[in-house]
């Protein structure tokens, strides 16, 4: 019998998301640690840290230790029409600390579903980000961009592609002011920058945002932005799901909506996700997809109790104790619910409650 | 209660007084102390005072809700943050400098001494050209009188120094002034209060337009 008191918060929340996740048709998907080194480097940009640990197999070909699991799960799929492939998993994954700048082994779990994708899967996929957030904290928020919105309304205004990334990089920034001087740059009038600009102060509650919208973007956009807010409207975490275009991504691979999660009392994100049918193109798939990664690693300050004492009891004996007696005693302590670690003298490290001394006499 | 990182200095201070003309004061910071941190539980706002170039590592990590920081720190350091408001103070503008008499003839890689080493290296591929950063931490005017390299990326506000020493400004890469930036979770947690900071800031920035 697992007790999931004793587990760590890692350990619990990979359990009752992978119940959760079950619970609607996901399947495990479990796959090697390795993976060839071409598949990375062909898709660098898609990478969270573009590093990757690579070392010679056997036969001399160049593989790498996984920084992503995504990619795996797209390279081993079919298409096949009509249908969509579910799958879930939890997985180490090898990529560059941003704040060491060393290699770390991270615990990534997330979900995809792939294949003829309608809007109600991408609900269904939000919906569960949502749900896997609730599970791990009450407060918590998922901001939701439209990339097919922000590339209408930016090509709309200039096509020059220098032009779209450095906007994009202002809509992902809310930074007004910068956006100006790119717009000078490149020629964009005032109309232009306005419309822009408009799409950056868009943010908050849905239904605000697409009464907003409806002046700068295409009426089918705004049309497939309501049927989602609709959706979400009836489902258990709606309030806690806004419309902000700052949560764009790189458009090579990510179209229409991408999502952020944030839970309270972590700095960053924790949670992240979209449809990638572009990625899907690249790596010549026909299917649609859309999915995300919970980061299990950025969540450590979430649970970090202080606990007072490692053990219940430390139990010291010596060679003078009868072991029968030493065995009973233990499962004694551990049948009434506590913790005992059996030792022959004090550990200096170890912190426990109460100390119990069982010599020869018992 | 929103914890705003101000950059410690003249920049600080200066930003210190928007922040109180626009009704966000903490009577505290004004006091003769060795505090680092001052608190008005009527305006709901935490100060602190950093290092200018730790501002955005603060807001970045969620230590402070909201700072300011100049454009500088930004480039170099690209947090991951919200740029919310152009404070239109500290201004001043990075460059290239170098002695007078120098002439770039492009044939030998160019030796670069700066503190911001990933303006520079960003600046120097744009236009595609080799060169070899040598980073240092101050008195960036001494590299090119020594020999040490034959230009400097840096910060000039009236180019007295510059001139003082035989230096002179060849290149303007961008200009520079404090950047009001927020954490991202936070802006999603504490948005309205972030949100009438920065709008009455902005009425400050306005006014003195």
């Amino acid at each position: 019998m697992i007790d999931q008191k004793l587990m760590r918060f890692e350990e619990k929340a990979v359990f009752t998301l992978r119940s959760l996740y079950r619970k609607y048709g996901y399947l495990p998907y479990k796959m090697s640690k390795f993976e060839e080194y071409e598949l990375y480097i062909r898709n660098k940009d898609f990478l969270v840290s573009d590093r990757v640990i690579s070392f010679n197999d056997t036969n001399g070909k160049l593989m790498a230790l996984k920084p992503d699991v995504t990619l795996s799960i797209i390279k081993g799929g079919e298409d096949r029409a009509g249908e969509k492939q579910r799958v879930f998993y939890n997985e180490n994954v090898y990529r560059v600390s941003e704040s060491t700048h060393r290699f770390k082994e991270i615990m990534q779990t997330g979900l995809e579903c792939i294949g003829d994708i309608d809007i109600y899967d991408i609900y269904e996929v939000i919906s569960l980000a949502a749900q896997s957030l609730a599970t791990i904290c009450d407060d918590f928020y998922i901001e939701i961009s439209n990339m097919d919105v922000v590339c209408s309304v930016l090509s709309g205004v200039c096509g020059n592609k220098e032009f779209v990334n450095a906007a994009i990089k202002c809509i992902s920034q809310k930074n007004k002011h910068d956006l100006k001087t790119v717009c000078n740059e490149f020629s964009v009038d005032e109309n232009g920058y306005r419309k822009i600009s408009n799409l950056i102060s868009l943010y908050g509650e849905r239904s605000a945002v697409i009464e907003s919208i409806k002046e700068i973007c295409e009426p089918t956009l705004v049309d497939i932005m309501i049927k989602l807010s609709n959706l979400l409207r009836k489902s258990e975490f709606g309030d806690r799901i806004k419309f902000d275009f700052s949560a764009v991504n790189d458009m090579n691979y990510y179209n229409g909506f991408v999502f952020k999660g944030f839970v309270s009392g972590i700095f960053c994100d924790v949670l992240s996700g979209g449809q990638y049918d572009n990625m899907m193109k690249r790596m010549k798939r026909k299917s649609s997809a859309v999915g995300f990664a919970l980061y299990l690693d950025r969540m450590d300050d979430l649970n970090c109790k202080e606990v007072s004492y490692d053990v219940d009891y430390v139990l010291i004996y010596d060679e003078l104790t009868d072991f029968m007696k030493l065995s009973s005693k233990v499962k004694e302590f551990i049948d009434s619910g506590f913790s005992v670690s059996t030792q022959k003298t004090v550990p200096a490290n170890l912190r426990y409650k109460n100390i119990l001394y069982l010599n020869k006499e018992g | 209660m929103l914890n705003v990182a101000l950059p410690k200095g003249r920049l600080g201070e200066k930003v210190y007084d928007m922040f109180e003309k626009s009704g966000y004061d903490c009577p505290l910071i004004r006091e003769e102390n060795r505090k680092l941190i001052f608190e008005n539980s009527k305006t709901g706002v935490r100060f602190f005072w950093v290092k200018p170039s730790d501002v955005s590592i603060y807001v970045e990590r969620g230590a402070a809700d909201i700072g300011v920081a100049g454009k500088d720190i930004l480039l170099e350091y690209k947090p991951d943050v919200y740029e919310l408001l152009d404070l239109n103070v500290g201004k001043c503008k990075m460059v290239v400098a170098a002695k007078k008499e120098f002439r770039d003839d492009g044939i030998k890689i160019l030796k670069v001494a700066t503190k911001f080493t990933n303006i520079a290296a960003d600046y120097y591929a744009g236009l595609g050209r080799d060169i070899d950063i040598i980073k240092l931490n101050g008195s960036i005017e001494l590299a090119p009188i020594l020999g040490l390299s034959d230009i400097i990326v840096d910060i000039v506000e009236t180019g007295k120094t510059l001139k003082e020493n035989n230096l002179e400004v060849k290149e303007t890469i961008l200009p520079i002034s404090a950047r009001l930036i927020a954490n991202k979770a936070s802006f999603n947690f504490k948005r309205e209060t972030i949100e009438k900071i920065v709008f009455a800031i902005k009425g400050q920035v306005e006014k003195s337009d």
